[in-house]
């Protein structure tokens, strides 16, 4: 089992109208940034930065950091820039970038130097995750929505090649195009970084995860449609003639860990009194039908089960107006909001295990309007009781992660090093 | 769509190895018409006024309605070079040529290309020039409905408009402006709705009589940029409609067929 920690990393400003219980709505793309205070916006990456080192104190194997862009939900418009301060200031837990928005780059040889950078200063800790993005991320940086599959796609074999293969060599591909291919520096791990993928709604995305042999984690969806979809991905793999476990699939959820129930309620509850944000059921904000809209950006046909219960906001179709759809309670209840003492919140942390049997698990930490000593008291206890009894779990319930059992054969790997035991004999020449 | 006196007809014609949805009617010299980035409005009272003289030939665009869309046409030229084609196996040289919005930023595009393949050019509203004041409405910013309502300065005095913007929108036509709105953002996305070097290509049309029409009100092209088409273009004409949004030929009918058959005819 790998056990990550994520927080979408909210611009919580108590002064700005759509923050606390009483909190105003927002819609995407409509909060101008002449808001933006300085002080505050400083203050608040480094809190973000002290929490992940205290969750690598406490014990977690991921520290996960996202990427959006034009909202206060998620200040990590440059994730890599921080994914490069924690490969310095970390010692030991991966950094679990899910992920870069690849389809939105015009220069993919970019991110190739940055990601290799990040993997060479934390020697080799650099999980590489890559998204599409929502259609936000293509306004934002004006990149054709329609041709976001493509290029995604494209992207991606481009900067695989650029890691894997000795330059220069040159690439002429349909969105792509640079004569002289030979980034300096080359990734630490071999042949390149783990890619993940995660995910709501986009079948294609699915799919070609199983195809590639990725591992897929799904972003705090329900768990019925959740197991549903891990099946699709399971049904592929078998078509394809391997065996998926759980170290191909990965879940995202909020867990909330406090040191007395009624605490834990009180905090649970700053989850949907944050900043809107798309992605945190029961404070959507209000949807931009427009963007949901953005012509091209996701098959309108080819869906997955968890995009049917997804919010509108979040392009899925359920949802009426996407404000305030899926109350604290309801989450609670259907355990897509786990908060509680530890000795409350392991039983159902089990139950979650049990019913979508994922290797690799991310819980959902010090969002919404919750302060930095809330974050901090749950990382706390989760480094001292709930850690521990879910690696017990998972070890009962066989649910090796992807650093155990290697996600693109399927084979434990020998020894426990940074990547699979097996590299390629090219990639080590190639490396000298 | 309502049906006036001139008989039309709705069929799929090949042309450059596509099989072309093209409505015609109507009788007298070619009139080919190029619709906007919401694909093809339907037979109005514009086109059955100007049915009387003409014969008009309006296709879905490829990508547009139920003409399918060529993956290879990845902007406005490369749709451009792909009509050129389609007039020569359709026979149309020697026709009138007008383009309304995207539609007129395609016509202005292939007429630049090929000038002698058009008899005269009506420019509606078109889109392809980054006006001087004020900028394009971004389409894919708002839903159909808001950027259908958008493009008219009065609907409540325009009774044609719940024929092209109905109240309750049936599936097949919701249907019909995403894929509209699809294939108009693959040609318009970046540049967005221009090509830089269209005021300079344009100066070729001084040997293509060319009328540009548009609506001072219109918020979807401002009218700023009338008059870049206008002086790009060396003889061009240019007709200005008071209290008039992005849809002249729906807004201001009457005024509008007259203004194109006095030009047609001049």
């Amino acid at each position: 089992m790998f056990i990550g920690y994520f927080t979408e990393r909210p611009y919580q400003d108590p002064k700005s109208g759509y923050f606390g219980a009483t909190g105003k709505s927002i819609m995407d793309l409509n909060v101008s940034n002449e808001i933006y205070d300085a002080q505050l916006g400083s203050d608040l990456y480094n809190r973000y930065l002290d929490e992940k080192i205290y969750a690598e104190e406490m014990g977690f194997d991921g520290l996960m950091l996202n990427e959006h862009h034009s909202t206060p939900f998620c200040m990590g418009g440059a994730m890599n820039v921080e994914a490069s301060i924690l490969a310095r200031i970390t010692q030991r837990a991966k950094i679990v970038l899910l992920g870069n928005i690849i389809p939105i780059w015009d220069d993919p040889l970019w991110l190739v130097e940055q990601l290799a950078m990040i993997d060479m200063i934390s020697r080799g800790r650099l999980v590489s995750g890559w998204v599409r993005g929502t259609g936000r991320e293509s306004v934002a940086h004006n990149v054709e929505p329609h041709y976001n599959w493509e290029r995604f796609k494209e992207a991606h074999e481009l900067i695989v090649k650029a890691w894997t293969t000795p330059g220069p060599f040159r690439w002429e591909g349909k969105h792509y195009h640079f004569r002289h291919v030979n980034p300096w520096v080359r990734p630490y791990q071999k042949p390149h970084p783990p890619i993940w993928l995660p995910g709501v709604v986009s079948r294609d995305s699915l799919m070609w995860a199983a195809e590639e042999r990725i591992p897929y984690l799904m972003l705090a969806t329900e768990m019925e449609p959740t197991r549903q979809a891990f099946q699709l991905y399971h049904d592929r793999a078998a078509e394809l003639g391997y065996e998926s476990g759980p170290q191909n699939i990965g879940y995202l959820w909020k867990v909330h860990v406090d040191e007395t129930e009624e605490l834990a309620e009180q905090t649970g509850r700053k989850y949907v009194q944050g900043p809107s944000n798309p992605f945190l059921a029961g404070n959507e904000g209000t949807t931009n039908q427009a963007l949901l809209q953005l012509p091209g950006l996701t098959s309108r046909r080819r869906v997955l089960p968890t995009r049917d219960v997804a919010t509108a906001a979040r392009g899925g179709s359920a949802g009426p107006g996407g404000v305030l759809s899926r109350p604290y309670e309801q989450q609670i209840a259907d355990y897509t909001i786990i908060s509680g003492t530890p000795k409350t919140v392991i039983p159902k942390i089990r139950h979650v295990l049990e019913t979508i049997r994922p290797g690799s698990i991310f819980f959902w930490d010090g969002d919404g309007a919750m302060t930095h000593d809330d974050a901090m008291r749950s990382l706390r206890l989760m480094g001292q009781e709930v850690l521990p009894a879910v690696r017990e779990i998972a070890d009962e319930l066989e649910l090796p992660g992807p650093f155990e059992v290697d996600p693109a054969t399927g084979k434990p790997y020998v020894a426990q090093v940074n990547g699979p035991a097996d590299i390629p004999a090219e990639a080590v020449v190639a490396d000298d | 769509m309502a049906t006036g006196a001139q008989a039309w007809t709705e069929q799929s014609v090949e042309a450059a190895g596509v099989s072309l949805q093209m409505v015609k009617g109507g009788s007298g010299a070619p009139l080919l018409i190029l619709h906007g980035e919401l694909g093809h409005q339907g037979w109005l009272r514009c086109h059955d006024a100007l049915a009387q003289d003409y014969t008009l030939h309006m296709p879905s665009h490829p990508g547009f309605g139920a003409t399918e869309r060529q993956e290879w046409i990845m902007n406005m030229r490369d749709l451009a070079g792909w009509y050129l084609e389609a007039i020569d196996d359709l026979g149309l040289h020697g026709a009138n040529l007008m383009g309304f919005s995207l539609g007129g930023w395609l016509a202005a595009e292939m007429a630049a290309m090929s000038p002698d393949t058009f008899n005269r050019l009506v420019l509606v509203g078109p889109a392809g020039i980054r006006p001087p004041e004020g900028e394009i409405y971004d389409m894919f910013l708002a839903v159909a409905k808001e950027f259908l309502t958008a493009g008219f300065y009065d609907t409540a005095s325009t009774p044609e408009f719940l024929g092209v913007c109905p109240d309750d929108v049936s599936p097949e036509q919701a249907e019909a402006w995403e894929i509209a709105r699809e294939e108009a953002c693959r040609l318009s996305w970046r540049p967005y709705m221009h090509y830089p070097g269209l005021p300079n290509l344009l100066h070729r049309l001084k040997r293509l009589p060319t009328q540009i029409i548009w609506g001072r009100e219109d918020e979807i092209v401002p009218v700023s940029a009338a008059q870049v088409f206008n002086d790009s273009i060396p003889g061009s004409g240019l007709t200005i409609f008071d209290n008039c949004g992005h849809n002249p030929h729906i807004e201001k009918t009457d005024r509008f067929v007259a203004t194109v058959r006095e030009f047609l005819t001049s």
